[in-house]
């Protein structure tokens, strides 16, 4: 087994620099029309004005669009170990050859990290209505007059939702994910320098003991960021919705990355066999997806209680109708476009179609967190504007140097992987 | 009526999809190859056409699921309507998890159903089995004699030259 060495040339990397450059230009754009329309807004939403404190400021929608960036690109991040987890768990041997694309994809994971820490540090009360004190006083100053601001319900779930507790969360995820990431890449280039089948079963019990963490800080992690947004409201099933669009996310970027880098010249023994294996990946987890949504949204439409369903009138009638049309596009784009495209096995063996099914699977869960953050936070003040499209250009370019710089950290092929000559000769 | 066919016994993976490969490229029609295990990549050497039972699978689907939203909105919108936890008579959401089950229903029983009618297989069918070994450790290629044709000395060095271990005749009664 021949290794293969990715070289990143200056005309990429200057690519991707010119990306976070347009990212900074529009954020820029975007910031000064949000900043100059300010007061016009408050104007037009006066009522609003005078009943929140919380007035929309643009620093309130960078912040929103920091987060919703973060969550979405450290998911992806996290499920390249994941995914690197999962095959050597199942001993599986078709994926040897692109296992070094999930692998890099974790060298996000650091910058993930201290993003979201200074986002939460940074714009906390912007994010999160729970991190404000005036909610967790039952009385005022004075000790007998009652605190009008007073919210039993949040109060109930301080010992679980509080800055301290919150932060050591966040800490403690990201430095058992770096970890558990840099021990696996450590065995896994190990094994490329010196061989043998010891890496491999060492590998297999620290991608174990990952699962066991990964599957309580993905469920964790998703209240935590995601869903004590909407502090009120709670859906058992969202520690699972998020996994599963933070999975087909990730799946489609590996995918991605492995027709890019095929197309490119490199990978050479991969063949339509392993992008059939991908596929249907992506697929059947596109399904997976729709299947949890659906879960979660038939048992809260069905039973119609208010403190159920209000998550759902934020995002169909309610905000006035702001939400609706990304409602269904995130179902269209994410269901119904994957499920029709990719249904052949034609189709999962044929480049272009894959090309195009992953980018809009991208778009389509980007959409999804979208739709999950925004109307508990900006409501009818979010848009997609310059502010969204600049983050996500300056997001996906910092991605992308760190992942292309991991991936060219050692070869494509790990040529002492035990089953290397199994995915070789893969075939569906 | 009977038809003649001769069998060449192979018990090396590699050397029968060569053989076969050979055998094809010389111009004889292979008839069948009976091995004990399904063989990566025989399909392939073999020339089989791929199946055609993902659309027959695809619209036995969609039928089911047209039935279930047929039936649904039929029963509880127009023959019987009634109203169920305040919601209207016809709630898509509420019919979903039934389509659901009855278009995998229907595309699993369709499939099943059509791959018994098209490879005839029931409970009277008889199987022609050319040599036992095929369901132990040897892999037979059947290959059919044309009418007419009394001398099989060129078949027999044909599959002979291709690592074959044997070369037997066999008369099957159609």
């Amino acid at each position: 087994m021949t290794e293969e060495r990715l070289i990143i040339s200056r005309k990429t990397n200057n690519k991707f620099f010119l990306m976070i450059a347009i990212g900074v230009v529009l954020l820029i754009a975007g910031i000064i029309i949000a900043a100059m329309s300010g007061g016009h807004q408050a104007e037009g939403h006066g009522e609003a004005a005078a009943a929140g404190h919380e007035a929309a400021h643009w620093t309130k929608r960078l912040y929103m669009n920091l987060w919703l960036n973060n969550v979405y690109f450290t998911g992806i991040a996290l499920v390249g170990v994941f995914f690197v987890a999962v095959q050597y768990v199942a001993y599986a041997g078709w994926s040897v050859l692109i296992k070094r694309i999930p692998e890099a994809m974790g060298y996000y994971l650091p910058i993930g990290g201290a993003v979201m820490l200074i986002t939460f540090l940074l714009g906390g009360h912007d994010i999160f209505h729970w991190t404000h004190d005036y909610l967790y006083n039952q009385f005022l100053e004075d000790g007998v007059t009652p605190n009008p601001q007073y919210d039993p319900i949040i109060a109930g779930k301080a010992p679980y939702l509080n800055f301290w507790f919150f932060l050591i969360r966040m800490v403690a995820y990201f430095v058992l994910w770096i970890l558990f990431f840099n021990w696996l890449r450590r065995n896994s280039i190990n094994e490329d320098l010196h061989g043998g089948t010891d890496y491999y079963h060492k590998s297999i019990r620290i991608s174990a003991m990952f699962l066991v963490v990964f599957g309580v800080t993905s469920s964790t992690s998703a209240w935590d960021w995601v869903l004590s947004i909407d502090t009120h409201w709670f859906s058992t099933m969202f520690g699972w919705y998020v996994f599963a669009s933070w999975w087909v996310s990730g799946l489609a970027v590996i995918t991605l990355a492995v027709i890019i880098l095929k197309q490119n010249g490199y990978l050479k023994m991969v063949n339509a066999n392993h992008l059939h294996d991908l596929g249907k990946f992506v697929f059947a987890f596109s399904i997976f997806w729709t299947y949890i949504w659906f879960s979660q949204f038939m048992l809260i439409w069905y039973a119609n209680i208010p403190e159920e369903s209000i998550y759902f009138i934020e995002r169909l009638g309610g905000n006035g109708g702001h939400f609706k049309w990304i409602f269904f596009v995130n179902l269209l784009i994410n269901f119904a476009f994957p499920f029709l495209v990719l249904m052949t096995r034609d189709a999962k063996r044929q480049m272009i179609m894959l090309k195009i099914v992953t980018i809009a699977i991208l778009i389509g869960h980007w959409l999804d967190f979208y739709l999950m953050m925004m109307p508990g936070t900006l409501r009818t003040d979010a848009g997609i504007g310059f502010i969204e499209i600049g983050t996500t250009l300056i997001f996906l370019g910092v991605f992308l140097i760190t992942f292309t710089k991991g991936l060219a950290k050692a070869s494509l092929v790990p040529v002492n992987h035990p089953f290397v000559e199994e995915s070789v000769h893969h075939h569906v | 009526m009977t038809k003649k066919f001769v069998l060449g016994i192979y018990d090396d993976e590699d050397v029968l999809l060569q053989a076969i490969e050979n055998v094809r490229a010389a111009g004889t029609k292979i008839y069948e190859v009976f091995s004990p295990y399904p063989i990566h990549g025989i399909d392939d050497v073999l020339g089989v056409k791929r199946s055609r039972l993902p659309i027959v699978a695809f619209f036995c689907g969609l039928f089911g699921m047209s039935f279930a939203l047929w039936m649904q909105i039929w029963m509880l919108g127009f023959d019987w309507p009634m109203i169920i936890g305040g919601k209207p008579h016809i709630a898509l959401p509420a019919f979903i998890p039934v389509t659901f089950e009855l278009t995998v229903l229907c595309s699993a029983f369709g499939m099943v159903i059509t791959f018994f009618i098209v490879t005839k297989l029931k409970p009277s069918f008889k199987v022609n089995v050319f040599d036992k070994r095929s369901t132990d450790d040897k892999y037979v290629m059947a290959i059919e004699v044309k009418e007419g044709v009394t001398d099989i000395s060129a078949l027999n060095n044909l599959l002979r030259s291709n690592g074959a271990i044997e070369v037997n005749e066999k008369e099957v009664i159609k």
